[in-house]
């Protein structure tokens, strides 16, 4: 188990500095997320751009827009909409009406959420995870927010580990005779699911006993502290200014000139 | 931050560890432990009268069965635990509240787990964890980094991530960050616990190098052969036996009664 997702390529958004790349990823979403119901014109605009950048950071064109529908599920709680929403009835599904404005809003909805899942994952794919943990911490992020992320990086592998050494410990002892399924009954195996849980949390919670003791070994007194962050460079502040400049001239086109439908 | 300014009024450039107090440090009782009682909250009394003295600079086999109350002795070593009748000083510091920033300068226990060990996202905020938290100015805490991390073996690891290096990588990282701190006495708990051949003569190697004064739990009887001189048996919260390792590993009726083997 690893929360990071990068892939490791030499390209200028893998270098790009993970503050800049941050601030700018989420100022895309919001831009993205202020788009007029109905923008198709300037989502397909976007998802070129998105298609552009994957390609810039050699990912390959199409590994974003795949990547994008992970969040697909999420759509579930738009759906109602197309049935809800005053408009046009389109047709009916039994004794739903499809309504146009409901569709229209719900395909925006969709295009929009798959989008911004593919912006956040253009960060995460070019940035290692402990840089972008360095990169909340510089943004001002609380230390208390940043450590936990920390940690949680740092040991959601090892419980990953001890998770699955208990499972292979459970198969291993898990034997069937001839002619009869393994285990007991359900309630049975709910119990034995039960315990393995409640002692992976004893074990977590005695590894954070000792982790702090190690802490504390090394003077740690409550509170973080943390080597200085590399400055930023003119060539990647004018960077990221190109960055915003195009995303204000996208969000200005997209609710004045670009087409709805 | 006091124990940053001690250091730096002890001066003394020709030696890398100048005592806190020159007059009450003694060498040749580095590490002076007096009539240590030690009972956990729930009563049980782990450790019942420990009497020792180490000389600077002495590398010395701490062994005994499970239980017998090494790690629990180990944790006083640095103020983790705070003896419940007794004594604990070193460098002529006395281990109590006040103290426990100097003593953690001046103590680098190194835990057997290197995952508790380990607790940064990278290798080089691991190791620059324990200068950070001393107070250290940034260059100074870089140089160390750097050197701790040659020390053991392991330049070049800045930017890698404690959950993907080796078991025998994780434990030289381990030592790395308390030699960043640049302690006088060195407290390992099971350093060969788990490695290979290969990653238990590596740690061998490193053990013999260090300059410091070390003290070594573990069960690994070739290790405390090799590496360390002299021996203290301990068993049920007291020691038992103290010598010369040579000695103590050839007197097989002691090893024996305590649980022990020789190497």
């Amino acid at each position: 188990m690893d929360l990071d997702r990068a892939v490791a390529r030499d390209s200028p958004l893998h270098r790009a500095d993970p503050r800049l790349k941050f601030v700018a990823v989420v100022a895309t979403i919001l831009s993205i997320s202020l788009l007029p119901v109905g923008a198709f014109a300037a989502l397909v605009v976007m998802w070129l751009a998105l298609v552009l950048a994957s390609m810039l950071a050699r990912l390959g064109p199409l590994k974003l827009s795949r990547g994008g529908f992970i969040a697909a599920p999420f759509l579930l709680a738009a759906v109602p909409l197309i049935f809800v929403r005053p408009g046009d009835p389109l047709g009916s599904i039994g004794p739903l009406t499809i309504s146009g404005e409901g569709l229209r809003m719900f395909a925006t909805i969709a295009l929009k959420s798959w989008l911004s899942v593919q912006a956040a994952l253009l960060l995460t794919f070019t940035t290692p995870f402990h840089d972008l943990v360095d990169a909340l911490r510089d943004l001002r992020l609380p230390r208390i927010l940043v450590a936990i992320i920390g940690f949680m990086y740092r040991y959601l592998a090892v419980l990953g580990d001890e998770a699955s050494r208990m499972l292979r410990a459970r198969a291993a002892r898990s034997a069937a005779r001839d002619g009869s399924a393994a285990g007991g009954s359900l309630a049975w195996r709910a119990r034995v699911t039960g315990n393995m849980v409640g002692s992976l949390f004893l074990r977590s919670y005695e590894r954070s006993e000792r982790i702090y003791a190690a802490m504390q070994a090394r003077g740690f007194d409550g509170t973080f502290r943390h080597l200085a962050a590399r400055p930023i460079g003119p060539r990647a502040w004018g960077a990221f200014a190109a960055v915003a400049l195009a995303l204000i001239g996208f969000e200005a086109a997209a609710h004045l000139w670009l087409p709805r439908a | 931050m006091t124990h940053v300014h001690a250091h730096d009024h002890a001066g003394g450039h020709d030696h890398p560890h100048p005592a806190p107090d020159a007059a009450d440090a003694d060498e040749t009782r580095w590490i002076e432990v007096e009539h240590l009682h030690y009972a956990y909250p729930d009563g049980f009394e782990a450790l019942k009268g420990i009497d020792l003295s180490v000389a600077r600079g002495e590398k010395v086999a701490l062994v005994g069965p499970n239980g017998a109350g090494k790690s629990t002795f180990m944790l006083h070593l640095n103020g983790t635990n705070a003896p419940s009748h007794g004594s604990v000083r070193v460098g002529g510091v006395t281990v109590e509240r006040r103290s426990l920033g100097r003593i953690r300068s001046e103590v680098g226990l190194v835990f057997q787990d290197p995952d508790d060990q380990l607790f940064s996202p990278t290798v080089r905020d691991d190791v620059a964890f324990g200068p950070l938290h001393m107070g250290l100015p940034e260059d100074e805490i870089h140089r160390r980094v750097e050197r701790a991390l040659a020390s053991v073996g392991m330049a070049g690891f800045e930017r890698r991530l404690p959950h993907r290096l080796s078991l025998g990588q994780r434990k030289r990282v381990s030592m790395a960050t308390v030699l960043s701190m640049d302690p006088s006495v060195l407290v390992f708990d099971e350093p060969s616990a788990g490695l290979d051949p290969r990653g238990r003569r590596e740690l061998i190697g490193l053990l013999r190098e260090l300059p410091q004064t070390m003290l070594v739990a573990t069960h690994d009887m070739r290790l405390v052969a090799e590496v360390l001189p002299r021996t203290v048996v301990m068993d049920d919260g007291r020691v038992v036996a103290d010598g010369p390792t040579a000695e103590i590993l050839a007197d097989t009726t002691l090893l024996e009664a305590h649980g022990l083997e020789g190497a």
